[in-house]
């Protein structure tokens, strides 16, 4: 569509309206900070369209999986990552949890007018790196710029495509009596990472956000127990409310034992000041799994042989009753029921 | 975690657990009915709340949850006010967070913030004072909220916007006092209480000597309690010591932070910028006398009620609701007629849904919807 167009190199610091005007500023904008940026095959094409053979996503498995995602992360850097990164790893992790093979995603930026230029491609850097180290590749992409306080700095959406194999079918209504929860290591280091980057608070905290692609732990651990019954990542709303949608819909009761669920001290510390609780904390690269008692213990070990799953630990199992509460022992003597937030997880006063 | 974990530690609780059945075994045969303990405090009740220590206690001790949740019983005229300070155009309003989802009688400040209302939320008085440096030419107010706990460091903010004459900030003082919180719910002709765990936090402020006239006057026993469980738990069997004992003190659990007379520098500030009020509005309880506080005259110019037209407007509670009763200790939160039909945490009737320290949103929260699943 825009081939024919006489090339010229990119130019300038800051977006402008005009490069999202569809003319000749915004082709300057695509072939050299996305097109470029990206460099995948599908993109290269600029067609209005990615195409795929149907052939090749039939050798993977039977079932095709299509998600989407927006991100509005404040701030767009922090420590451990940026809304780039966190834009692909989100998608492909949202593939990866239903068992599939995360391979192609889109880009839609809505950016405001007056970003830089060089914070742009440091996105779309990172977004390239984490695409390429999860193996997917962004294919198609939109551009929107906004006027100045019509849109935050940035948002992205991002949609992914992926292949589910025809061995496994991971569903949240597929934990049963006497299964255990799974998770692949510490929780709350997004939220807390994210609260520290804000830097209201003036926290001295050196937590990174946890934000990994999930899609090679996944599929290594279908490979060795292709009957996960359920798997979610715990982003929004953290562990709890994962915990709660297996408890509803497969109308049982999880029961946890907090000594065993990993937090890291400095997160605990942020939740001990600020009256926040680690079980509701965001999460970017931590899938709850819930599997038969007896493949656990392989799985488990298996997982700890992978980078993004080296503190994998059982949290948890499945009871018949009470059905559809998350119930956890506090370590202390004591259980209370961990229930799904009403909003916002708002500090308290004193 | 250090200064944590050593008060959470799960064998020194199964002592106190332990030695705490023992006195309630030996009391049994003299009991008429279950032994009622308050503790006042909403950090207490989030405690108790989130380490399940009511399970952990006999069946003849009952703790009952005291109206010291500063949220909780914010009357609804006052976020009433809040809003209508917020919503000047002129005007940054800021807050503590968790006063922000108070119901009023048209929106919460969360509404009013969705509506376009500057409202921020800040975790001290102090960054109310820096965005008003950084905004000289708008209005800040912080929304001084909470027992002698936070009224020092309001007090330290209008004392040091003062020295350095900023003259954008002001304080919309809503502080209240525990004494005569404590006086009204032992002079209810219900109230039916043996012992109190008194607030911690307030004592480091105040002092115990405040606390006197509950042993004197009373004859009830009260200790001041820290906010780990294992303060609770130890508080409790202190408390339970003096009934056995037959004796009724005054005694300080929280030693490792409060000192009988108190602070005294933040005393002084509170004295410096603070006068009682004749009396005070509580949701749930009703006026009570000399139970808030406000600006001295000499500082008006930092007193958002001295700048503002405020409406102070009297908004009745709901009339179905039964606050005043489980905060005395005479139901509990299931034994209210609305309690998680009409009045939830999502649409809070009464004062004590409103905050997760408030006895019924624990209770609600907590999955103890109905007696059986206590």
């Amino acid at each position: 569509m825009i081939s024919s167009l006489p090339k010229t190199k990119f130019s300038g610091k800051t977006i402008t309206l005009s490069h999202g005007a569809g003319g000749k500023a915004m082709h300057d904008l695509i072939d050299d900070i996305f097109v470029a940026g990206f460099d995948s095959p599908e993109l290269t094409l600029l067609e209005d369209q990615a195409r795929f053979d149907l052939n090749e996503l039939n050798k993977l498995g039977n079932r095709l999986a299509l998600t989407t995602d927006s991100y509005v992360v404040d701030p767009l850097f922090f420590p451990g990552g940026d809304i780039g990164k966190l834009a692909v790893t989100g998608t492909i992790n949202d593939l990866a949890v239903g068992g599939a093979i995360p391979l192609y995603l889109t880009c839609g930026m809505i950016i405001e007018e007056g970003f830089a230029i060089d914070d742009l491609q440091r996105i779309v850097a990172s977004m390239k790196a984490t695409a390429d180290a999860a193996g997917v590749r962004i294919v198609t992409g939109d551009t929107k710029v906004v006027p100045r306080g019509a849109a935050d700095k940035l948002f992205i959406n991002t949609a992914g495509v992926g292949v589910i194999a025809e061995s496994n079918n991971i569903l949240a209504n597929r934990a049963v009596e006497g299964d255990v929860v799974i998770i692949n290591g510490y929780i709350g280091d997004h939220g807390a990472a994210i609260v520290d980057a804000r830097g209201e608070l003036a926290l001295e905290i050196s937590v990174e956000t946890d934000c990994q692609p999930l899609n090679d732990l996944i599929q290594k651990m279908l490979t060795s127990c292709p009957d996960i019954h359920c798997m979610r990542d715990a982003t929004r709303g953290g562990l709890a409310t994962v915990l709660n949608e297996f408890a509803a819909s497969s109308n049982v009761a999880i029961q946890l034992d907090q000594t065993n669920i990993p937090v890291r001290e400095e997160v605990r510390g942020v939740c001990e000041v600020l009256g926040l609780d680690p079980l509701y904390l965001a999460n970017e690269g931590k899938l709850v799994a819930i599997v038969a008692a007896q493949d656990a213990e392989q799985l488990i070990k298996l997982m700890q042989q992978h980078p993004a799953g080296k503190d994998s630990c059982i949290i948890g199992k499945i009871e018949a009753s009470p059905q559809g509460k998350v119930i956890l022992e506090t370590g202390f003597g004591g259980n209370r029921i961990i229930d799904m937030l009403v909003g916002e997880q708002l500090p308290r006063i004193c | 975690m250090k200064f944590v974990d050593e008060f959470r530690d799960t064998e020194k609780a199964k002592a106190l657990t332990k030695a705490i059945q023992k006195i309630a075994s030996n009391l049994e045969p003299k009991l008429t009915k279950p032994l009622q303990i308050m503790e006042f405090c909403g950090g207490h009740t989030h405690t108790i709340f989130r380490y399940g220590i009511e399970q952990m206690l006999p069946d003849n001790i009952e703790m009952v949850h005291g109206p010291g949740c500063p949220v909780c019983v914010l009357p609804m005229g006052r976020v009433d006010d809040c809003v209508a300070l917020a919503e000047n155009p002129d005007v940054i309003f800021t807050t503590f967070g968790d006063a922000m989802r108070v119901p009023g009688s048209k929106k919460s400040l969360l509404q009013a913030k969705a509506d376009g209302a500057d409202i921020r939320m800040t975790y001290s008085p102090m960054d109310a004072l820096n965005l008003a440096r950084k905004n000289p030419d708008k209005e800040v107010i912080f929304f001084g909220l909470g027992f002698e706990t936070t009224m020092p460091s309001s007090a330290f903010t209008v004392l040091q916007a003062e020295r350095e004459s900023i003259t954008n900030f002001s304080l919309f003082c809503n502080h209240i006092t525990t004494v005569p919180t404590i006086k009204a719910v032992l002079d209810s002709p219900d109230m039916q209480l043996d012992g109190f765990l008194a607030p911690g936090h307030v004592a480091m402020v105040i002092g115990e000597r405040p606390f006197d006239f509950i042993a004197l006057d009373y004859h009830k026993p009260i200790v001041i309690t820290g906010f780990e469980p294992l303060d609770i738990l130890h508080s409790l069997w202190m408390v339970l010591q003096q009934i056995e004992q037959g004796r009724s003190e005054v005694e300080n659990q929280y030693t490792r932070i409060v000192q009988p007379n108190g602070n005294t520098p933040a005393l002084e500030a509170i004295s410096q910028v603070f006068e009682i009020r004749e009396f005070f509005e509580w949701r749930g309880l009703g006026s009570i006398d000399h139970s808030g506080v406000r600006m001295k005259e000499s500082y008006a110019d930092f007193d958002a009620e001295h700048k503002f037209a405020v409406p102070n407007l009297k908004i009745a509670d709901p009339k179905s609701c039964q606050c005043g009763e489980v905060v005395k200790g005479v139901i509990k939160p299931w034994d209210c007629k609305i309690f998680g039909t009409k009045c939830n945490p999502e649409n809070p009737m009464g004062a004590l849904m409103v905050s997760s320290e408030g006895a019924c949103a624990a209770y609600f929260n907590n999955g103890y919807h109905e007696k059986k699943t206590a």
